[in-house]
């Protein structure tokens, strides 16, 4: 071809070409506070690095509104492109086979490099089917970490260096922390996730069968085997004697613990922002406390927090702005930036390294802890995590009766023993409708 | 009283004064824990006189909202909610009058057959049929809209049995002199029987006004875009389980806000309210 | 009920009717039907698959002690509030109706409480009874008495009685006062010349007459109750703890938005038309009567 002839191709397709829009990508989350601050960073910094997509982040209320809210506008026809579900809702999305994209199916579709082995082990396999493919994109995991006031245990005699490792201990201090005046001297913040099913996993125990519900919808709850019962009846005696103050069944128990009413406290390892920012004493994060003569134990404990999801039945251009999104998420800075400004951990080996290399985890311990805490040991078929149907009211069902044995109206027995009960009605009807 | 008792009056007096602190302490308290910063409310106890921070917090709650990010501002939720009252009361108002009047000055018919349709509707609250009616609006794109928040809730049949029950007592002669004069139905409507609806509606527009303002589950599940909330949800929303701590000065300021409005009108309009509550319930 | 005096017109009654009727198919009957439609359905969350399951999400519902258990909630938080809202408004509007000097002032500081919304009602009595920083929980573990609704399910159900019936106080006093003002004055006035003191005529004459404004307004106060405290309800302990304060109207909320089981929601609002059904029969049965009373 001639060139005159060439540059006329070329004007005349530039003037065909259609007006490049940006494709918008919808993101609804549930970030408040410092981590709200996070989420905009990203999408900023990611649309600055390209000018074919815009990520906008949509914050639609707490977890469950904004799944509420996700559901509807599925039925309505018109979804967000990225939801952000907590770990709870696993299993409901998952098995809305139609309302769902997995995220290895996004990745490999759009060509975009994506190695599940980068990786830690314990995130994955929660967000992964029995097949290894991830379903989701692990955004903000946590996990649970044991919280201490260490001038309350000053005050008591203790030493504030170091704090209890196992449960024995850990009643042997606050006994002490009772007898110096401290008017509450345990609390916790989502009561289910740290005393059973972070219990259940710490110690290697199952929480329920089929690998807790991730080879099959037909599982059962097992948290009213001896040991469960014997660590919620512990609970419960520590409630009678005031050494275990109830605050609630979502992270209450922080705000006491950063104001420094209760002197101990288990809870996200999240929790560390406000608390840097609010607590006026010397505080320190460390392990769960773990019943020693439970073989296996300390195990490692599982996470929590949410990931992201992405829906279906969104024009098929518009998955490549996703995958691009999630590629830009896993370079190790940008996890590194994620990591350090909430309380959430480094969901990839090099995320970890480069923020060890940093000399972060040097000036804030705490950060390490909760990753260390997490790969403890290789995960074990009991503590990979947990897929559990209509979690959401399942949990709820837990700590209703957990309630009971705090308040004294019901002995650990009973409780879960209804717990079990309960819980398992809940996960047959999950498993009938989604057969 | 028939005779002059007058400890019995004293003792009337004392009791009356009791019941209005007792009502009041909770308002009191608010108003109070509204003029302070949130370190003062607290150091428990929370101190029982008003601080000085009543503009800074006032303002803050109407132009910026907690700092949380969980709420738009104040302001622009008083908007959504005063805009959803008057919405729902002159539409309330507007069709059970017509409606009211085509059922009593015509006969035609179905005339019972729509009477007894608009009766049920008293037996199907919203709570009852929460998630269709959901379903419906989601269906009909009216999620996150004021059409979504008003539409669904002004057809209900206490304002068109209010309007029935006084267009019975108003006086045959009146119609039988529009007749007479060849007036068709709506100049009857217009000239005679519209201002004489007077008080009758006025008694409605107190009552619909604290029912639309107040309204809580139906904006609760429509609306899932903070710019969309009311003021009476959106207090709710910012007493936080997130990161941080409830602000609780802010918190107070929002609920003074948010329950100034309705109050006022109950307060001036005090005798049409009267009338209003104690007519719709015969 | 009739009317002498009625237009004609072939099509001006219906235009006028229309927009209630519209309204009242698309947003009142049409989500009835489907309420009761679902509630014969097994759906997933997303409503990909239904099957159609005849009634076993009302035998499940049946057989769910917590569902049972929200029946007793229910009735013993609709009987308190009634109860305790009558018998406060009652007192309040028999001495209002003794004085004469400063009447008008005592009803409006009296009335305001009607203008708060129910679930701002909530939030400012949480505020009060908080465990850590209310006014009122320093109060009382200052006389020795430990309060901590949150975990204590007693507490928390007299929080909500608390707020619920602060509110319709109001309510009741406006129509204990018009009662009271329409017993006639002869009456009185002739048992106080047979030597009747007013402790003695409120019981054997007052009260009697007022009678049928106090039983309308247990009806109202009890569908009241049932449905109107949803606001107080989810602001303060969103049924907890322990399902202690968990009425069955927020129940149907809670299953249906957040829980996503829609059958079993539907099915719990099926059964609640049945009884908002059965009250109204019986309200407005009562009040045909009470007009020709």
């Amino acid at each position: 071809m001639n060139p005159r002839r060439i540059g006329a191709m070329l004007a005349l397709s530039a003037l065909l070409a259609p007006a490049h829009a940006q494709t918008e990508i919808q993101w609804w989350h549930s970030m408040t506070g410092a981590n709200n601050t996070g989420v905009n960073e990203l999408a900023t910094r990611f649309n600055a690095s390209q000018k074919e997509y815009k990520i906008v982040p949509v914050f639609k209320g707490s977890y469950p509104e904004s799944m509420t809210a996700a559901i509807a506008a599925f039925r309505a026809g018109n979804p967000p492109h990225i939801l952000q579900v907590f770990e709870v809702g696993t299993a409901t999305m998952m098995s809305a086979k139609g309302a769902i994209v997995p995220v290895a199916k996004v990745m490999a579709d759009a060509k975009e490099p994506f190695d599940p082995k980068a990786y830690l082990p314990t995130v994955t396999g929660y967000y992964s089917d029995s097949k290894g493919n991830m379903l989701s994109y692990p955004f903000n995991s946590s996990t649970v970490v044991f919280y201490v006031n260490k001038d309350a245990f000053k005050k008591a005699g203790l030493d504030g260096e170091k704090a209890p490792r196992t449960w024995k201990e850990f009643v042997a201090a606050a006994e002490k922390l009772k007898a110096s005046g401290q008017e509450c001297v345990y609390s916790t913040g989502w009561p289910a996730w740290m005393h059973i099913e972070n219990f259940s996993a710490w110690h290697n125990v199952p929480i329920g069968t089929k690998q807790n519900g991730m080879a099959g919808t037909d599982t059962e709850f097992t948290i009213n085997s001896p040991l469960h019962l014997r660590h919620v009846a512990m609970l419960g005696d520590m409630a009678k004697k005031g050494l275990f103050t109830y605050s609630g069944r979502r992270n209450e128990a922080e705000a006491r613990f950063a104001s420094g009413e209760c002197a101990m406290m288990t809870s996200s390892t999240g929790a560390q922002g406000t608390i840097g920012r609010t607590a006026k004493f010397a505080w320190s994060v460390n392990f769960i406390p773990y019943h020693d003569d439970v073989k296996g134990a300390p195990q490692n404990s599982v996470i929590g927090g949410a990931s992201l999801w992405v829906m279906a039945k969104k024009p098929a251009a518009d998955y490549k702005g996703v995958a691009k999104f999630f590629a830009f998420l896993s370079q190790p800075d940008i996890q590194m930036f994620w990591h350090t400004s909430t309380g959430y951990v480094p969901i990839t080996q090099a995320a970890y390294e480069m923020t060890k290399k940093s000399g972060f985890y040097d000036k804030n311990p705490g950060h390490e802890l909760a990753v260390k805490q997490l790969t403890n040991k290789p995960p074990t078929e009991n503590s990979k995590g947990l897929r559990f149907g209509n979690y959401v009211q399942g949990r709820e069902v837990i700590e209703e009766e957990m309630e009971a044995v705090f308040a004294g109206t019901k002995d650990a027995k009973s409780a879960m023993n209804d717990a079990v009960r309960r819980g398992n009605d809940i996960l047959r009807k999950f498993e009938a409708a989604n057969k | 009283m028939v005779e002059n008792r007058p400890w019995l009056t004293v003792m009337s007096h004392a009791v009356l004064i009791t019941g209005i602190l007792v009502i009041s302490f909770p308002l009191y308290v608010t108003f109070v824990a509204s003029t302070h910063t949130l370190d003062d409310i607290l150091k428990v106890p929370m101190p029982l006189l008003p601080g000085h921070r009543l503009w800074e917090n006032y303002w803050q709650a109407l132009t910026a909202g907690t700092s949380k990010d969980v709420t738009a501002p104040v302001g622009r939720m008083m908007f959504n909610s005063l805009v959803m009252a008057l919405v729902i009361t002159f539409g309330k108002i507007a069709i059970s009058i017509i409606a009211s009047f085509a059922i009593v000055y015509f006969r035609f018919p179905l005339r019972n057959f729509f009477f007894w349709m608009i009766f049920v509707t008293l037996m199907l609250p919203v709570e009852v049929r929460i998630i269709p009616t959901f379903k419906v609006v989601s269906d009909l794109g009216m999620i996150n809209s004021y059409v979504g928040l008003t539409l669904p809730l002004i057809a209900s049949a206490t304002a068109t049995f209010l309007f029935r029950q006084f267009f019975l007592t108003v006086p045959e002669e009146l119609a039988e002199a529009a007749r007479i004069d060849g007036a068709g139905p709506m100049r009857f409507f217009w000239d005679v029987v519209l201002p004489l609806s007077k008080t009758s509606i006025a008694a409605l527009f107190v009552i619909q006004f604290i029912y639309g303002w107040n309204q809580y589950l139906w904006p609760l599940l429509i609306t899932t875009d903070e710019s969309m909330y009311t003021a009476v949800i959106g207090i709710k929303r910012m007493i936080v389980t997130g990161d941080a701590l409830t602000e609780w000065n802010l918190v107070m300021a929002t609920a003074v806000l948010a329950l100034l409005p309705p109050a006022l009108v109950v307060l001036l309009m005090q005798r049409w309210f009267v009338k209003g509550l104690v007519e719709t319930e015969k | 009920m009739e009317k002498r005096v009625v237009f004609r017109s072939a099509w001006l009654p219906y235009a006028l009717v229309a927009p209630q009727i519209a309204v009242t198919i698309v947003f009142f009957f049409w989500p009835a039907v489907q309420a009761g439609w679902y509630s014969f359905q097994l759906q997933d969350a997303f409503g990909e698959r239904t099957q159609f399951v005849g009634l076993a999400n009302f035998a499940a519902l049946f057989r769910d002690s917590n569902y049972l258990h929200s029946f007793q909630i229910t009735a013993f938080f609709s009987m308190m509030v009634a109860g305790s809202g009558i018998a406060i408004s009652l007192l309040l509007a028999a001495m209002a109706d003794r004085v004469i000097r400063g009447a008008l002032a005592y009803r409006t500081l009296l009335i305001w409480p009607y203008a708060v919304a129910s679930a701002v009602a909530g939030v400012l009595w949480l505020f009060l009874f908080a465990p850590s920083i209310g006014i009122i929980t320093f109060a009382l573990r200052s006389i020795g008495i430990n309060w901590d609704w949150v975990l204590q399910g007693n507490q928390a159900m007299l929080l909500v009685v608390i707020a619920a019936t602060w509110k319709q106080i109001s309510y009741n006093f406006l129509f204990f006062v018009a009662g009271l003002q329409s017993i006639p004055k002869s009456l009185i006035e002739a048992a106080a010349i047979d030597g009747a003191g007013p402790g003695r005529r409120f019981w054997t004459i007052v009260l009697p007459l007022l009678s049928p404004t106090a039983f309308f307004l247990l009806v109202v106060n009890i569908v009241y109750a049932f449905f109107d405290t949803f606001g107080v309800i989810d602001a303060t302990t969103q049924g907890g703890p322990a399902g202690a304060t968990q009425i069955l109207v927020y129940k149907v909320y809670y299953d249906g938005v957040k829980a996503a089981d829609l059958g079993g929601s539907s099915a719990q609002s099926v059964i609640l038309m049945v009884i908002v059904i059965a009250l109204t029969v019986v309200q407005f049965r009562y009040i045909e009567r009470k007009v020709q009373y």
